[in-house]
């Protein structure tokens, strides 16, 4: 090369060396990582500020800056806070989605790492038997009032009498994959052509407005994504230690909680923040399951629209409350999220 | 379980009893998970379908079920309830019909390449023809109601949704990826920063965008006098509040696009860029032959996964405009809704099968025409 001194053109147009960018390029990527900036911070800093304002203050103009424009009060935080129990709701929300993401991701991964290392071979004639013997109960019970105490016995007898006579002579049968594929098509039905059998098979339970019907229904909802993302973490781990750990006698519950779930530890991570999330903002079974007593944040937050109007400061202070703890706990986490998320879309 | 009759000792018995459950470990693995979908997937989707093909009716102490056969279908599909499901049809003029011949040409050549070069075998074939099907249907569908005259139905809401807001989030999100991607200081801030939406509720998210953009109260709003357009409000008019839900929508889910994405493109071949960099290729030429090729399993998988949670959208529209204007902003979850609270069982089950019936068949279409090829594409 030349030692003649780069024209202003280049220099402004040219990356300097071979991993950083052009002045002009990296202007250009601060602008637009900036202006995305805005558009996160913008509806968060008014929800935030708007929680500062009252009534007055937020009919009379848009006021943008606390202490300069507007005098900020603890008016909407006193009345939610302290006079409105919300520490209840908001007790329901954290057990409701803590107790349910854990239970999923439990009985998920237990059901990811036996899919990912035993082989299973199920008759499909069992599985048609099966299927066609519980449309029956639902049918006899329906339509015909027997009742059903009655209906499933008689079920369970003729399934146990099918299952040694008719299914030992079929040849199809459905492996590890057409199981996994079944638990994670669950999670394309939509909760809305579910939830109301859940809804009357909690009634006649007489579960329903408890933190057990929600947090059954959303380990149930959100089982599939923890079996889609976690077999893939399993897949992943060399299958050398568990077998030296067989050989040495141990289980295969020991071999997993001891050697399989610390390995994946990284992925486990990120399911259960997803999950975490998903079951924390939940609203539409929520709303058909919970009432008074286990009512969660998502529901309280849309009851704030009240026949006097939408009580705006009341509502940001809930929002900023239910988004703060998540902040933390992700930002914590947040490299985990990347990585495990990865590993599980790689091979989906 | 046998070997505990014939061992009288303690230990032996408990060891036998460990044996029975190590032998039988991987059925006890996965026997929770079973049971939890029977009972919370099976079970209700067996009662929900004899609900679609029943009237239900209160009465005196409790209610009444009868079984009524596909009316409840019938009624939505072409009885008094095709306008709010499937809206009002207008007439074709040139352009849509010109894009309907486009589209069906490119579906058939899709097809018929299948039939010609691939092995085709009865199970492909025969999901071909299904996913054409339901494409060639929801097309029409689409362009009818959008055509002069007509007005869509909460299907093409939901599809609206779906497709325009999941393709704008995936196009934000590797937009803002690649960004991030570049070699830049504070990339852990922007990642933590940029990932907050996802955490916010749906329904807050539905209320802040409501205070946003209010027209007389909002932080918008001395730009929007400026602009004289005051009186003006997005809620009235059916586009603008389509593109209300949309936004808010987008406003939610490009964080999770961008946060997958841009890992994907952290674990891209670094040499690989480096030494097309020395070479001399531009940015589009490392994007379309070593970054995209890298990322598009990935990608492929995070569309996916959007796609199966866009179908069940009811929150934004719900809070945001009610499903308002008229029914301009309706999901078919949020119109399912609205049956079930006028105690029209039926219908509000019957729709809910359709929307999973449409939602089953696009998302199982994607997983094996996409996703697929792309993840073979890789290896």
């Amino acid at each position: 090369m030349s030692a003649e001194p780069r024209s202003l053109a280049r220099r402004l147009f040219e990356p300097a060396s071979i991993d950083s960018q052009a002045p002009v390029a990296r202007i250009v990527t601060y602008v637009l990582l900036f202006l995305w900036t805005l558009v996160v911070v913008i509806p968060l800093y008014w929800v935030f500020i708007t929680s500062f304002k009252g009534p007055g203050e937020v009919d009379s103009g848009p006021f943008y800056l606390p202490f300069v424009d507007f005098a900020p009060s603890l008016q909407a935080w006193d009345f939610m806070l302290v006079q409105n129990y919300t520490l209840r709701p908001y007790m329901n929300s954290v057990v409701v989605a803590v107790a349910s993401t854990l239970l999923a991701v439990l009985i998920g991964s237990l059901a990811a790492y036996a899919l990912a290392r035993i082989r299973f071979q199920v008759k499909l004639a069992a599985v048609a038997i099966f299927l066609i013997l519980l449309t029956a109960i639902i049918v006899a019970v329906a339509t015909f009032g027997v009742r059903w105490e009655i209906a499933i016995v008689v079920a369970a007898a003729l399934f146990v009498i099918a299952l040694f006579t008719l299914v030992g002579r079929t040849r199809l049968a459905v492996g590890n994959s057409d199981i996994e594929f079944w638990i994670i098509s669950n999670r394309i039905m939509p909760p809305i052509v579910a939830v109301l059998p859940i809804y009357v098979m909690f009634q006649q339970m007489r579960l329903l407005d408890t933190q057990v019907a929600l947090i059954a229904t959303y380990t149930a909802i959100n089982l599939p994504i923890v079996v889609w993302l976690t077999r893939d973490f399993f897949a992943g781990i060399p299958l050398d230690l568990e077998e030296s750990a067989q050989i040495d006698g141990a289980s295969k519950f020991r071999v997993f909680f001891t050697i399989a779930l610390p390995l994946v530890r990284s992925g486990l991570v990120a399911t259960f923040l997803l999950v975490l999330i998903l079951a924390w903002n939940e609203y539409l079974l929520a709303l058909f399951l919970s009432n008074a007593d286990a009512q969660t944040m998502p529901v309280l937050v849309s009851a704030q629209n009240t026949t006097r109007g939408p009580q705006w400061w009341n509502m940001s202070v809930l929002i900023t409350v239910m988004i703060a703890p998540v902040i933390v706990i992700s930002t914590i986490l947040q490299k985990h999220i990347a990585r495990g998320l990865l590993v599980g879309a790689v091979k989906g | 379980m046998t070997a505990t009759d014939i061992m009288p000792e303690a230990a032996a018995d408990r060891r036998s009893w460990a044996e029975w459950l190590d032998g039988h470990s991987g059925r006890i693995m996965v026997l929770p998970a079973v049971v939890v979908l029977l009972c919370f997937a099976i079970f209700p989707l067996i009662i929900s379908a004899y609900l679609a093909l029943s009237r239900f009716a209160l009465a005196p102490g409790g209610f009444t079920l009868k079984f009524i056969g596909l009316v409840n279908f019938r009624k939505l599909l072409v009885g008094s309830q095709q306008y709010h499901l499937l809206g009002k049809f207008g007439t074709f003029d040139f352009v849509q019909s010109a894009l309907l011949v486009l589209i069906a040409a490119g579906l058939l050549f899709l097809l018929a390449r299948y039939l010609w070069r691939g092995r085709p075998t009865v199970v492909g074939t025969v999901g071909r023809l299904l996913a054409t099907a339901m494409a060639m249907g929801l097309v029409v569908l689409a362009l009818a109601t959008m055509a002069p005259g007509g007005v869509p139905g909460t299907v093409v809401n939901t599809l609206l949704y779906v497709f325009v807001g999941v393709s704008v989030q995936f196009a934000l999100g590797l937009g803002l990826a690649l960004l991030c991607g570049q070699p830049i200081r504070g990339r852990n801030f922007f990642r933590v920063l940029f990932f907050i939406p996802l955490m916010v509720t749906p329904v807050g998210i539905a209320y802040t965008f409501r205070m946003l953009a209010d027209m007389q109260k909002g932080p918008f709003a001395p730009l929007v006098r400026a602009f004289g357009i005051s009186e003006w409000s997005w809620a009235t008019e059916a586009w603008s509040a389509r593109l209300m839900v949309l936004v808010g929508d987008t406003w939610q889910w490009t964080p999770f696009m961008f946060i997958v994405l841009l890992a994907a493109i952290e674990n891209q071949p670094r040499d690989q860029v480096e030494a097309a960099r020395l070479d001399g290729a531009n940015g589009f030429q490392i994007f379309r032959d070593i970054t995209w090729p890298a990322i598009a399993p990935i990608a492929a998988t995070v569309v996916l996964i959007r796609l199966i949670e866009a179908f069940k959208i009811i929150d934004l529209p719900n809070v945001l405009t009610g499903g308002g204007p008229g029914l301009a902003t309706e999901s078919m979850t949020l119109h399912s809704f609205i049956s079930w609270r006028t105690q029209d069982l039926g219908g509000s089950a019957a729709i809910g099968y359709m929307l999973l019936f449409i939602s089953t068949i696009v998302c199982v279409s994607f997983f094996n025409f996409v996703v697929r090829p792309a993840r073979r594409f890789e290896a």
